[in-house]
């Protein structure tokens, strides 16, 4: 009986039919993490004797008949997002010993919809990276092939689904980071709407941007989690107040009809030809599907990048200041005064991506820099903006 | 960028700054810089600036109710140092 291939939609189903328990699927994906951890570094904590009691919780709720698809499910959370009475590390050496006194609402969500934490997933400290090389507890190797990156900053979660550690594991997205490693590691990956999932709990990167979503094996896994993990908090203040769509229903949706728009620019220079083959054939895929494919043209889409770089650096630096070796966190050893606490116990507790990002962003937000870079950034961000929106009144998905 | 000015913005940042280390801040935030310098060459002569992406988005207001229980022992619990439910700091005033 072989688990761990299994999609999270077909173990929903084995548990529902009494075919294996929780605690088997949760027994096997722990032996597994075991055997495959020592290479992959995938995980920064694993939780077995929690995870134990939570399926064999989720195993008596399905005996009685009830719980929904995810009852019983196993998942690994990205070190990210806040854990009650589990350490929550952010891939950081500033919050090595920090255990949270309190759930994410993903976390809890997921919870009370039966889930099993099996653990927290490697990354990029504070979430900055595409790598997966610049976590205190070393880098996350691609569980293709051992000598590449998995991609980052959610490196250790797109890891442990693809090397089917468990079905589905969660993740953060501020500027690539739940997409590429994806990408290179060859699962779904699933980045919702700014707004759609609650960012409490979820430690602040660059808070104009941050989101969390999922890596899952399928299109259908992702709407199952998604549709748990999304939704109004009162908490967040950046939550928006909308109902939350059937996305399982969705997927029945039939693409006959569907507007694909293309991206000129994305076409045109920097793509592999054999990524290029990849996504033609794709494509043809979805034309034979009966969707449409229409070329569009963002012609300021080169300057995403330089816009993020100015952006994501200045909310950094402004959401790290709260790291200052007092309440909790790193402290510097024998400070000879508060300056000289707040500046060792930073200096020593962030890591060297970190420290060049909290100076950039420090840089561009201080005084006689502010209007040619971060306002300057602000308005491109706005030009950008405008351009998807003319282009989502042409096409309904752009590829 | 000047050696003078890398430690003027460590010390903004608050961040501990070796001499050793101040080169590879000036590299780095040079090539940085000059990567985000092809801003410069979008034309956002009457554009507003986007400060969020929730168009609309009004801070909510919630009722003046106690929602929260007392839970500093717990939160205090991660603190470096605490005595008396106080966090401590080097002496600040003489």
């Amino acid at each position: 009986m072989t688990l761990h291939t299994r999609s999270l939609a077909q173990l929903a189903a084995g548990l529902r039919a009494r075919e294996f328990s929780s605690v088997e699927l949760t027994r096997t994906l722990l032996a597994r993490i075991e055997a495959h951890q020592p290479q992959l570094n995938a995980l920064i904590s694993v939780t077995g004797p929690q995870a134990l009691q939570a399926a064999a919780a989720a195993d008596g709720v399905l005996a009685r008949g009830g719980g929904g698809p995810l009852t019983g499910i196993p998942l690994v959370h990205k070190d990210i997002f806040c854990t009650l009475g589990v350490r929550t590390t952010c891939g950081s050496r500033m919050l090595d010993n920090f255990v949270s006194p309190y759930d994410a609402t993903v976390v809890a969500k997921l919870k009370a919809s039966g889930m099993v934490m099996l653990g927290k997933a490697n990354m990029d400290e504070f979430a900055m990276g595409s790598s997966n090389e610049t976590s205190y507890y070393g880098p996350v190797r691609n569980p293709w092939n051992h000598k590449l990156v998995p991609g980052g900053s959610s490196g250790g979660s797109a890891a442990v689904v693809a090397a089917r550690l468990a079905p589905v594991a969660s993740a953060t997205d501020t500027g690539g980071s739940i997409r590429q490693p994806a990408a290179l590691c060859g699962v779904t990956g699933f980045k919702p709407t700014y707004g759609r999932v609650s960012r409490y709990g979820m430690i602040a990167f660059a808070s104009s941007l941050d989101q969390g979503g999922t890596l899952t094996v399928s299109a259908e896994d992702a709407a199952l989690v998604l549709r748990a993990m999304a939704g109004f908090d009162p908490r967040d203040s950046t939550s928006v107040e909308r109902p939350v769509p059937d996305y399982v229903a969705a997927l029945e949706q039939p693409l006959a009809g569907l507007k694909i728009g293309l991206l000129k620019e994305f076409f045109e220079k920097g793509l592999d030809p054999e990524n290029e083959r990849c996504v033609r054939a794709a494509l043809a895929v979805y034309e034979k599907l009966g969707a449409t494919l229409v070329e569009v043209s963002l012609p300021n889409l080169g300057l995403s990048v330089p816009a993020y770089y100015v952006v994501a650096p200045a909310e950094c630096s402004s959401n790290l200041a709260r790291f200052d070796g007092v309440r909790f966190g790193h402290r510097a050893k024998d400070p000879k005064d508060l300056m000289d606490l707040y500046k060792r116990s930073r200096g020593e507790g962030f890591g060297a991506e970190v420290k060049r990002r909290i100076m950039t962003g420090t840089y561009v937000l201080s005084a006689g820099y502010y209007d040619a870079f971060y306002l300057k950034a602000q308005k491109v961000r706005r030009l950008i903006a405008n351009e998807f929106e003319q282009a989502f009144a042409q096409v309904d998905v752009l590829m | 960028m000047k050696p003078e000015q890398i430690a003027s913005i460590a010390h903004l940042a608050r961040l501990s700054m070796d001499e050793a280390e101040i080169p590879r801040y000036q590299e780095t935030l040079a090539s940085i810089l000059s990567f985000v310098g092809d801003l410069e060459r979008a034309q956002t002569a009457g554009v507003s600036p986007m400060a969020h992406p929730l168009p609309g988005l009004v801070q909510r207001l919630r009722a003046d109710v106690v929602t929260e229980t007392d839970a500093h022992e717990l939160y205090q619990a991660n603190a470096p140092q605490v005595a008396a439910s106080l966090y401590l700091v080097p002496k600040v005033i003489e």
